[in-house]
């Protein structure tokens, strides 16, 4: 008995090791990365685009104050090694790294974070960064042209920096944006910085060939020790869903991001369904409807539509189950989702009785403005009429290409409209487009105006224990649940392929392409040379 | 010849100036701009005060007629702008896309007049047989093929089973990675000029002239070769030369399809986005190429049949 149990234990034990040996990242090779979302990158100047597309090379070649941590869901300092908060949570002082080199020899200092966010807050350029950046003190004077350095940037020598901001907010959620990326003043002022990008990330810029790829080379004075373990990144540029499926299958590409077809293909498939990724991305999708419509006006009319529909249904049959079924606005990896909330059911029934409550027993029609997209588009608005049709709603598609969308939703165009939005990471952000005074410009789409849900958030905005600021979002987040300014459809299931020979992947919620490729293997099976 | 040079290049510059104004006013009427489609996909976010500070940036705040003076303005002077996506000048966005697509338009052509122009003259010598009746079905195919579909399956076939090409991208500009889009592409005007070579063969096989030659008792092969080919060739050359022309225009399926880095892609993806300037002077470019393909063409009417004459 004993020697069966020793023979168990050295098995166990020899397991283990093949394990971590297998585990092990290996030094060197090539990692195949694909850009699935254009024909062509906008532009390797960072702060200049602020494209999922582009920030797929962004992440290579360049660094942010902060970064996401997916293995725990949380900002953590990147360039920085650490930071020290004043008492009225106003004022950050940060201990930036001694030990990061741009990909032109020299030390990062806090120089090169003051000339960053100066330049993306020059007025006349409009750099999207601008968003993040006007929270710092000062900033929006630089916009504006009445000052030339941001007031709230003070460097104390050149690896310390304070920052004074202007709202109680963590600054991590405005600074992992690619769009703060760091760059180096001496390369930007040459010219033409999009065609030769100089940055702080794990590789170095080598190639690029537009509407083709992005060639880039290990950084070897990259901060992190013993990273990157690739010699070299490829990221190459693959608009074509069924093209990329053909090049994944030959092994000519290391990662494929899966759409709903694929996705049933790849499961079923014995091979290729052991190397899926899989992660519930900070994009609810949600048809929101204008008060200006009367109808919707009326919270029992949207909670009717809200019952009316089987979102479950149309989830598994028409996307394929590449999707979480929402339940509020906020998605599950928030800190502020309530996990006791349960989706609207699909209840007809009650559905009915809520329009003839409202003084609409018998119906009424409305037009929703769609795209074509197959997750959250006209396949799924057609998907929607029988159940609306079932209550008496009769629906009226109507089509716009996307580009179109966003505008129509600003201008409130629309008696309804159906689409993605993002998010996350930050809850107070992604919840203050309910809040009265964000403008339909900014993304309060809805018009959305509650008094209790405003006083939510002022509370929780200036609530700097973090636990109770949580609390205070989820109660708002659940108050938008009840009062539903929109049909809660679903929050994207984001799945990518990876080879078996590829390791070190994260399931990153904010966006699955957006990998930190330091922490990428391949191992010697791969057949990139 | 210089004088029709001249004439046809004289013609050329009204041409364009009549796409450029089209172009302009099609894309001004357009719902949508290039700012509200920065959040395409829903993946971006969008800060109105930088919106209305990139509108301004861009000048699309200003009115219709002085944006379009402004343009016509940069355009005669080789300046194409700035792209609104990029924010580099277009001439050298689309410098750096014109060989790539030059490389794709002459491989398909090449292969399209190789195969379609011998298939239609086989076809053509021996009328009725398998061989016409095999050449005319895959012509006809080849016609009606979709190009995206077609890709596909070139794709499946000779990179996923026999391993034998690469399924996609550029690489390093080689041969193997230019033979699938360049078949892909090149299958439409290989079956038009199959079937057009096989009419304007069988004609000229019919005319007087050929049958005199054969009277005077020529053999066959210099019969072909003297009177039938040089003659055929008229309207196979012109033939040639529309598709040669409109092929840079007709590549942006395929340049999508394979990733490669030619003007049609970065077409496709200017349209979508609303970058204007881009969209302007990717059009442009390939009308110019199709009226200097077209120019050629006549130029090679002069040499392969000198009674033709312009006037």
């Amino acid at each position: 008995m004993r020697k069966l149990v020793s023979l168990a234990a050295a098995f166990v034990l020899a397991g283990v090791a093949a394990a971590n040996a297998q585990e092990t990242p290996r030094k060197g090779g090539t990692i195949r990365m694909t850009a699935p979302y254009a024909a062509s990158f906008g532009s390797l100047d960072p702060q200049a685009t602020p494209r999922a597309q582009d920030d797929i090379v962004g992440k290579a070649l360049h660094r942010t104050l902060y970064n996401w941590d997916t293995a725990h869901s949380k900002l953590v300092l990147e360039l920085a090694k650490s930071v020290s908060v004043s008492p009225d949570g106003l004022v950050y002082t940060y201990k930036l790294r001694d030990d990061a080199y741009f990909h032109n020899g020299r030390k990062m200092t806090a120089d090169d974070i003051i000339y960053s966010y100066t330049r993306i807050m020059d007025g006349t350029k409009g750099y999207p960064g601008a968003r993040y950046v006007r929270l710092i003190k000062g900033a929006a004077d630089v916009e504006k042209g009445t000052a030339k350095e941001i007031s709230g940037l003070k460097k104390i020598d050149d690896f310390t920096l304070e920052m004074t901001i202007t709202d109680r907010v963590d600054p991590g959620y405005y600074f992992f944006s690619g769009t703060t990326a760091i760059l180096p003043k001496e390369e930007v002022e040459k010219g033409n910085f999009a065609a030769h990008p100089v940055g702080l990330g794990p590789f170095k810029f080598k190639e690029h060939i537009p509407g083709s790829r992005v060639v880039a080379e290990r950084w070897d004075k990259f901060y992190k020790p013993g990273k990157p373990y690739a010699d070299k990144l490829e990221v190459l540029i693959m608009a074509d869903a069924a093209a990329r499926d053909i090049a994944f299958r030959n092994k000519e590409i290391d990662t494929s991001i899966l759409g709903p077809a694929q996705y049933v293909a790849y499961r079923a498939d014995p091979e290729l369904s052991k190397d899926i990724l899989e992660v519930a991305e900070m994009f609810t999708r949600a048809m929101q409807f204008n008060p200006s419509f009367k109808p919707f006006s009326d919270k029992r009319v949207r909670q009717a539509i809200n019952y009316a529909i089987d979102s479950d249904l149309i989830i598994k049959r028409l996307v394929k189950d590449k999707a979480y079924r929402a339940v509020s606005w906020l998605p599950p990896s928030s800190a502020a989702f309530d996990k006791t909330v349960k989706p609207y059911a699909y209840d007809p029934a009650k559905a009915k009785k809520l329009l003839a409550e409202a003084g609409y027993p018998n119906g009424f029609e409305f037009e929703l403005t769609t795209s074509q997209n197959e997750s959250w588009g006209l396949p799924i608005v057609e998907a929607m009429i029988p159940y609306l049709d079932k209550v008496g709603i009769k629906l009226k598609p109507k089509l716009v290409e996307v580009t179109v969308l966003t505008e129509i939703a600003m201008k409130g165009d629309h008696q309804a409209f159906i689409g993605s939005n993002l998010t996350g990471p930050d809850s107070l952000a992604t919840l203050r487009c309910y809040y009265s005074k964000t403008p339909r410009t900014a993304c309060n789409y809805t018009s959305f105006n509650n008094p209790q849900f405003d006083k939510l958030l002022d509370s929780a905005a200036q609530e700097g224990d973090q636990a109770k600021r949580n609390d205070l979002l989820r109660q708002a987040n659940n108050l938008l649940y009840e009062e539903a300014p929109v049909w809660f459809f679903n929050y994207n299931k984001a799945v990518l392929a990876r080879q078996p020979w590829l390791h070190g992947l994260q399931a990153n919620p904010t966006e699955i392409t957006h990998q930190y490729p330091e922490d990428i293997w391949v191992d010697a099976t791969s057949p990139a040379k | 010849m210089l004088s029709i040079l001249v004439r046809r290049i004289a013609n050329i510059i009204p041409t364009l100036l009549a796409v450029i104004a089209l172009v302009f006013l099609l894309f001004s009427v357009l719902p949508g701009s290039f700012i509200s489609g920065m959040n395409e996909d829903g993946r971006s976010t969008i800060d109105p005060a930088v919106m209305e500070r990139m509108r301004k940036e861009m000048g699309l705040d200003d009115p219709l007629p002085e944006r379009f003076a402004k343009y016509v303005a940069r355009t005669a002077v080789g300046d194409l702008g700035t792209s609104f996506r990029t924010r580099e000048p277009v001439t050298s966005m689309i410098g750096a896309r014109v060989w790539p697509s030059l490389k794709l338009v002459f491989a398909a052509m090449a292969f399209a007049i190789c195969v379609g122009v011998t298939l239609g003259f086989v076809a053509a010598l021996k009328p009725g047989s398998l061989v016409d009746t095999l050449s005319m079905v895959g012509a006809i195919s080849g016609l009606s093929l979709s190009q995206f579909w077609f890709g596909l399956m070139l794709m499946y076939l000779f990179a996923l089973q026999l391993k034998l090409l690469p399924s996609f991208g550029y690489g390093d500009g080689g041969l193997r990675h230019l033979i699938l889009p360049a078949v892909a592409l090149g299958v439409g005007p290989m079956a038009l000029l199959a079937r057009t070579t096989r009419a304007a063969v069988v004609e000229v096989l019919n005319a007087d002239f050929v049958r005199t030659a054969r009277s005077k008792g020529m053999s066959e092969r210099l019969v072909v070769k003297w009177h039938v080919l040089r003659n055929a060739l008229v309207l196979v050359v012109t033939i040639v030369g529309l598709q040669f022309g409109s092929l840079m225009g007709q590549a942006v399926v395929v340049e999508k399809l394979f990733a490669w880095p030619g003007v049609g892609s970065l077409l496709v993806d200017s349209v979508f986005q609303r970058d204007m300037p881009s969209v302007q002077g990717c059009i442009l470019m390939i009308v110019l190429f199709f009226l200097v393909i077209n120019t050629l063409v006549d130029l090679a009417y002069v040499v392969i049949d000198p009674r033709i004459r312009y006037r």
